[in-house]
């Protein structure tokens, strides 16, 4: 291979850059990515880029030394289309880049509320998303967050910190069921709670009122929450209908086997757009955890280059985190809806505690901690040890 | 110097976090003790709950990895190296000398073997 074309220019993309110099890639590497920015963490957008305590600056991914990458970076332009046989990228002003290679990381975006909506009302994803939201925010504006999932959670808890008045709504009757389940979905749902946010559960939204500036969030159960900047916090869509047509296939993200290789020769998928097959679970999953986007793309560029990486066994283990209310919340593994939680340490009602689930057969499966980093830490490696013994 | 307590309140494996100006990470390693900065240079995460993996220990919230005898970043996403601190043995007590100032980029902590410093 003589030439890689990167499609994606945050994380995974990034990741993907470096992890092809590091395994010896010596050829060109466009980088295309459609923010102006140059790469940058986007998990402090939430929390302390949104609490004002970190720059723009400070959310920079790229050091001095990524100069030796010598990557050609194309920022600002957006890929629209994909040549699969060619393994041509075509930008939308109209330049083809053809390359041996190509690295699908073209992430997710925020799940819009459908149809438009008034001004006041945000989703988070970006760095000029967060620099959105962050201008409306100020002590005594009532903000309505739509979803109580992790990133609902987080605005809401950056928010109460910065004086706003808070409520949140969720559809479901209880907040992150899916990943987490009942019980602990509960005791995460009570961190609002504590922080004085008031929690709207089983209702959903029926309309934004007001224009052109948001007023009020009408609930389907009829009442109607005031409300000078809404949030919404309902999802991530991933960014794969440029490869509509493509001879990629497709399924909620583009489809890849355990490498990140796609269904073209010479074409790999990383990231929050890839919906990859997972040697934790043995199904395919796309996850879209910051861990996963730093520690895909080495494998998934060594399958390019025709080589073969075996990452460490824990990092093979789905995990992501999130910071609450001054709360650590840490998550690792996959639960299906037959296990059952046994509290490890500590107290769920202190919010303090770390949380085994087990399969029905009594296997740990994954983990759950509020402050126990250095616990959590363990259980996350004796699930990854666990992996590499059923291997 | 701060004291961090006997050798044997640090097993093989483990870390223990003391405070100095900032918190710092002494860690025991097969015979060896480092001492580190405890914060990681990513994010807000104390390295002393971290996993240890050699001469290295991962942060416990991201996958960032810091060389124990340098300081160093072995991999994203951390950018910065953390500082080294001077461990000091003395009759099965374990001391750490706090890098201050403008040392700080200038020496390398001195690590120093569990058997060291202890009277034959």
């Amino acid at each position: 291979m003589r030439a890689i074309t990167v499609v994606g220019a945050s994380l995974a993309g990034l990741a993907a850059t470096r992890a092809l110099r590091d395994q010896g890639f010596d050829g060109r590497i466009v980088v295309v990515g459609d923010e102006t920015h140059a790469p940058y963490d986007r998990p402090p957008l939430s929390k302390e880029f949104l609490a004002g305590a970190l720059s723009a600056e400070d959310l920079a991914l790229t050091t001095p030394e990524d100069a030796e990458l010598a990557a050609e970076w194309r920022l600002g332009r957006r890929a629209t289309g994909l040549d699969a046989a060619e393994r041509t990228v075509v930008l939308d002003d109209g330049e083809r880049i053809t390359t041996d290679g190509v690295v699908l990381a073209t992430g997710a975006r925020a799940r819009p509320l459908p149809g438009t909506v008034p001004a006041g009302v945000h989703t988070l994803r970006s760095l000029d998303d967060a620099l959105a939201l962050g201008a409306d925010l100020a002590p005594g504006v009532r903000l309505v967050v739509v979803g109580a999932g992790f990133i609902g959670s987080e605005i809401a808890s950056t928010a109460v910190g910065l004086g706003a008045e808070v409520e949140v709504v969720e559809a479901a009757a209880v907040p992150l069921e899916r990943p987490l389940g009942t019980e602990m979905g509960l005791v995460c749902a009570g961190l609002h709670a504590a922080a004085g946010v008031r929690l709207h559960t089983g209702c959903g939204v029926a309309e934004i009122v007001g224009s052109p500036r948001v007023t009020a969030v009408r609930l389907t159960d009829g009442r109607e929450l005031p409300a000078d900047v809404v949030v919404v916090g309902i999802g991530a869509i991933p960014n794969v209908e440029w490869l509509a047509g493509a001879g990629v296939v497709l399924d909620d993200g583009v489809a890849t086997d355990a490498q990140g290789a796609t269904s073209v020769p010479g074409v790999v998928a990383v990231g929050d757009c890839a919906n990859a097959h997972r040697g934790y679970t043995g199904s395919t999953m796309r996850l879209e955890h910051w861990t996963n986007a730093v520690q895909q793309p080495v494998g998934a560029v060594a399958a390019l280059l025709g080589r073969v990486h075996t990452p460490a066994p824990h990092h093979e283990v789905p995990y992501f985190w999130s910071d609450q209310y001054g709360h650590r919340i840490q998550f690792a593994g996959h639960r299906t809806p037959d296990c059952r939680v046994e509290i490890a340490e500590g107290d769920p009602a202190a919010a303090d505690f770390l949380a085994v689930y087990l399969d029905p057969a009594g296997n740990p499966v994954a983990a759950l901690g509020v402050d126990r980093a250095r616990s959590f830490g363990r259980m996350r490696r004796q699930l990854g040890s666990r992996l590499a013994a059923a291997s | 110097m701060i004291y961090v307590g006997t050798v044997a309140d640090i097993p093989d494996g483990e870390a223990v976090r003391v405070q100095g100006e900032v918190a710092i990470a002494v860690f025991h390693v097969e015979g060896t003790l480092y001492a580190i900065d405890d914060t990681c240079t990513h994010q807000d995460a104390s390295l002393s709950d971290g996993w240890v993996d050699g001469c290295a220990v991962e942060c416990p919230l991201h996958a960032a990895c810091f060389d124990l005898r340098t300081g160093r970043p072995s991999g994203p996403p951390a950018k910065k190296a953390v500082r080294t601190h001077r461990v000091v043995l003395a009759d099965g007590h374990v001391w750490v000398e706090e890098t201050v100032g403008v040392e700080a980029e200038a020496r390398a902590g001195v690590p120093v073997a569990v058997g060291a410093g202890e009277s034959a």
